[in-house]
This record gives C-alpha cells, structure tokens and sequence, in this order.
C-alpha cells in the first residue's frame, strides 16, 4: 500500500519532471531550496493542479493519468493538506474548522462536532473550541490545522511548510509535536521543507529536488555523509567536488587534479570537509600533493570555529579556530595557501 | 502627522466644489417647513409612497442578489468567449439615462414587448404599470452595482481557502456556500446596500416602465416630483427623508467603498 506518483508538469519558469512513491513504514521529506518545485509536486497529489503527463495513484488506485484522461477531483481523494499558512478558515470557530471535514463527507453535525472536539483535545487545544482562528498564536494555529487535516481519517497526509511561519522558540517544541503524530497516524506521510534540519528531524527518507528533479534520495544519515549535488553540501557543509577518477586521483577540471586515496575509476563525486582542509601563509613545508594558493573571498564565524572561503583553481571552504585566524592575520582579499591530506578525500560514483 | 502645505489655489477651488456639494443640502434643510413636517410624513400618499418605495427597493436587492452573485460568480471565474461584452451589457444601466431603460423595458416586457406580448397571451401576465413593474425597474437599475461589488470581491479574495476546503472533500456547492460567500461577506453587503441605495432613488426608469399610480407605482421620487407642482412645501420633507436615508448608507459604507482614512 503507498503513494506513487509520477509527475510531469510545467508552471510558469517551473519544469516539474519527478518520480515520487511514499510507503506507509516511511515519512517522507522533500527537500530543496525555494523554487524546486516542492509545493506544486504535493499539490499535483492533491490534484490541486494537473499533470502534462504521468500519474498519481494511491494504494493501487489510479486518482489521476494524463494518458487515459483520468482524474479523481481533490474533493474525492482521501488526503489531508496541511497548508504552509494554514488556510485556516477565518470565519469559522477552531471546532467548526476542525469538524469541517467530517461534516462534508456528511458526517452529522453533532457526531463531527464531538470528533473534532476530541482531536482539539488531542492537539491540547481544547480551551480554545469556540474562538476564531485569528485569536490564537501560530503555534496553536498550526496544531489547528494539522487537527483539521487528520480529523477525517485521509489515507495519505501532505504537509506543505509545516513549520516554516513559526518563530524559532515555538518552532522546537510543534516540530516534536509534529513528529509525535507523524508517528502515530496510520496512513501515508510526506512533508515539504526547505529547511534539512526539520526534515532529517521528522522524516525516515528524504527525496532532494532540484529544479523539478529528483537529485537525489535516501536516510537523512546516507544523503549526508554522500551528498550529491551542491545545495545538499551547502546544507551539510562540506566541499563537493565532482571529477574523473584515475586510480589515486580525480581530475576535477583540465587544469586541476586532486590526489585522493580512495579514487579508483569512472565519474566519482570527491567530498572534504573543511576541518580536513589547512590553511598556511606560505607554501607549506613537506610538500603535501594537495596545496595551491587562493583569495580569501569570505570569512564568518559558526559556533565557534570560522569558516574561511579561499578562490582559487579549486574553490574551497577550511574551517580552522578563531586562534588560527588571528595568528595568520587572514582577512578577505588576502593571500593564502590551502592544503589537504589525500586520505581525507572521501570518493563516491557520481 | 504631518500638515500638508495646500497650495492656494487647490485650496480655494475644493473649497468652491465642496461648497457646490453642501449648498444645496443646506438650502433643503433650511428651507424645510419642519412645523409641518409631521403632517407632510403622515399624509396617506406619502405613507403609501414610502411603503411601496421600501418594499420594491427591498425586493429588488433581493433578486438582485439571487441573479446578480451567480452572474458575478460566472464573471469572475468562468473564462469564455464574449465574457468582456456580457459583463458589458449587464452593468450598462449604471450608464444608461434611466429613461433609455424605462423604454428598453418597455419594448420588452411591454404589452406589446418582445416577451411582454407572449406573457400576456400565455400566461395572463401584465408586467408594465404595476408594482411587479416597479421591482423590475429598480432591479435593472441597481443591479449592476451589486455585480460589480461582489465581482470585485469574489476576484480579490485568496482562493486558496477554496482549494482547502476541496481537501477536506467539500464539493463544490458546500465551496461555494460554506467558504466562498461567507469570505466575501463584506463585498456582499456592500454590494446590497449600494444596490438598496440605488433601487431606493430610481425615478426615469420606473416613471417609463411603471408609471405614477399612487400606491400601486408611485415611489417616494414620483411623489417628490408629483408634490412639488401642488405642495411644494412637502415636497422638501420628503426630499429630506430621501437624503438622510442616502447618507446614512453613505456613512455606513465609509469604510469599504471610499476607502478608510
């Protein structure tokens, strides 16, 4: 029983081309900066907008096929979105929002009143059944809106954002709430965020996009350790270099090579961390195979240690000790030298 | 804030176009015999007048609305060939001389009208001269201002709620009447109550279509009009009444139509 979804659509600048499958043992993460496409692939599933080409189907079950002309309305699939500005409705109380679901797929009106008082209940809410949703702080908005996409029992729960208007104090404290119910709901799950922390935090599984495509899926702990594109290696905070690999070396561009232990043959992603990567005034002494000379072209502080950004035939981010820097007097603009060990030169097929 | 430095000349010719707005307000006001002001409210044709003036005005508001938020509805999110002339064609009367439409009325719902004349054979129906004729009138005139308020509103509001209430498995009626109406609340009432003002003051088109049969088609405007060739005196307190009933409207609706300060 899951959730495949393949999804082919433009929308404006957006080129959205995607395979997605979401099983009921997993949460879910999509993960990508803004523009990825990210909300217009979970509003496809939601069948919020319509597909060029592909499928949706849910346990089997074909909601949507762009060859046979097939499409399930949004109102007849068994879904709960939970909006990134929540959608709240404004001119109804916290109960009737959260009854609202029941009470369209003609659930009486006392009997969908008594549910959703009990999942208000559940969320910790329950002082707050009469008031407007406006009257309420966005943290007690957000568990509003996560009651009134559970409370109808949807096969497959879609969160776009959950977190993303929260401020950062209340934000730790919904996102373990959040994680609580991910774990308890009985269907499928799959989140939306831009952020990696909240989706290695609640998910099992990330699928990072890109541009409309897929770069790359896997546990938080494999996307991580091998990242695959530069915005997960900004996010980790790793250099990724991508190159040819000839047995000790990888040939990162006609001018540069990079000697690596662990290279053996064929298109090889190379990934150092910047506390592997020394930084000297002058040419350093016992001739290490990886050390060129660069321009300082940023410097900034992250818990404690700095992160130094030095231009040069490779482009590199060292992370060294605020000591360090001192000592060395680097300043942006400034020369310097940066150096590597082979053997921190971590090596995967591209 | 900051006091705004008026140029003089600005100053002194808004002074001249308020001044061309509140003279005749002030003339009515001060030239009112309000001694007799209780008798000229009490007299059985004004009663009748004011009766049927708030009765035809309330019905027209009415089917303005039961007609004009569907229209408005198709205006704002059906596109389709011709949309731009229709809407046109619909909001023409807030243009139109409302004698035009008085006689456009006529050649339709007439007698001897297009429709009018098939009614009559049909069905026995006499729409012109009659109280029926008055509604209809004033609908024509005030509906356009309910479509455009409201079309206004539907396009303005965030239809994403829609799409929310879609996941929750709302069809589209329950969209329409559980999400989309209450949201547009305040185009709605804005819309009503503009149409309710308009409806309230027709004259030309009713006059034409309808006549000027004390209680049958005679509004308060025909009896303004009619009173001020025989009891002119009168004629100033109804006038009054008219105003007081319009700025009120006007007052209330500050906010939404002219714009908050």
């Amino acid at each position: 029983m899951s959730l495949e979804a393949n999804v082919r659509l433009t929308l404006g600048a957006l080129d959205l081309d995607i395979e997605l499958s979401v099983d009921e043992a997993e949460v879910v993460a999509l993960l990508g900066p803004n523009g990825a496409g990210k909300t217009t692939l979970l509003r496809a599933v939601a069948g919020l907008v319509p597909l060029t080409s592909g499928y949706v189907k849910l346990d089997g079950r074909v909601l949507e096929d762009a060859a046979s002309g097939k499409y399930v309305p949004t109102e007849r699939r068994s879904i709960g979105v939970v909006f990134q500005d929540y959608l709240l409705f404004p001119h109804l109380s916290v109960l009737a929002n959260v009854a609202f679901g029941m009470r369209s797929r003609g659930m009486r009106s006392s009997e969908a009143a008594e549910k959703a008082a009990h999942w208000l209940d559940r969320v910790g809410l329950s002082a707050y059944v009469q008031d407007k949703p406006d009257a309420l702080s966005g943290g007690q908005r957000q568990r509003v809106a996560l009651a009134r996409a559970l409370a109808p029992d949807p096969r497959l729960l879609l969160l776009d954002e959950p977190l993303a208007a929260l401020d950062v104090t209340t934000r730790a404290e919904v996102r373990r709430d959040l994680k609580r119910h991910l774990t308890t709901f009985p269907g499928l799950r799959l989140v939306v965020t831009h952020d990696p922390l909240e989706a290695a935090m609640l998910a099992d599984r990330l699928v990072v996009m890109e541009n409309g495509r897929l770069v790359q899926t896997g546990t938080p702990a494999e996307v991580t350790e091998r990242p695959r594109s530069q915005y997960v290696a900004d996010l980790v905070g790793v250099n990724l270099l991508r190159g040819q690999a000839d047995h000790g070396s990888v040939r990162i561009s006609d001018d540069s090579v990079i000697a690596a232990a662990a290279a053996e043959s064929g298109d090889v992603f190379a990934v150092i961390h910047p506390r592997a990567v020394a930084l000297h005034l002058r040419r350093p002494e016992g001739s290490p195979r990886n050390a060129w000379p660069g321009r300082v072209s940023g410097v900034e502080m992250l818990g404690g240690r700095v992160r130094v950004r030095v231009e040069g035939d490779v482009p590199l981010v060292a992370e060294v000790t605020p000591a360090a820097i001192s000592d060395m007097k680097v300043a942006e603009g400034g020369e310097v030298w940066v150096s590597f060990k082979s053997t921190d030169v971590g090596v995967y097929p591209a | 804030m900051r006091r705004e430095r008026v140029p003089i000349a600005v100053g002194i010719l808004a002074a001249i176009g308020a001044a061309f707005f509140i003279l005749p307000l002030l003339g009515l006001i001060v030239r009112s015999p309000w001694g007799d002001a209780i008798k000229a409210l009490t007299a059985p044709d004004t009663v009748e007048a004011l009766k049927l003036s708030l009765v035809a005005s309330l019905s027209a508001t009415v089917i303005a609305l039961v007609f004009g938020v569907p229209l408005a509805w198709v205006f704002a999110r059906v596109e389709f060939r011709g949309r731009n002339l229709l809407r046109a064609l619909t909001t023409l009367p807030m243009v139109l001389p409302p004698v035009v439409g008085g006689i456009a009325l006529l050649l339709a719902f007439g007698r001897r009208g297009l429709v009018g004349s098939w009614l009559d054979s049909t069905f026995g129906i006499t729409l012109p001269f009659t109280t029926a004729g008055v509604v209809m009138a004033e609908t024509f005139v005030a509906m356009p201002f309910l479509i455009i308020t409201v079309e206004a509103g539907l396009r303005s509001m965030d239809r994403r709620y829609e799409e929310a209430a879609r996941t929750l498995g709302a069809k589209r009626w329950t969209v329409f009447t559980r999400v989309t109406l209450p949201l547009i609340g305040p185009s709605l009432f804005a819309g009503a109550v503009l149409c309710w003002a308009r409806a309230l003051g027709e004259f030309g088109a009713t006059i034409t279509f309808a006549g000027n049969f004390p209680g049958v088609t005679q509004t308060m405007p025909l009896a303004v009009y009619l009173l001020l060739g025989t009891d002119h005196e009168a004629s100033y307190i109804l006038s009054l009444v008219l105003l007081v009933i319009s700025l009120g409207v006007l007052v209330a609706l500050r906010h939404r139509w002219l714009g908050s300060a």
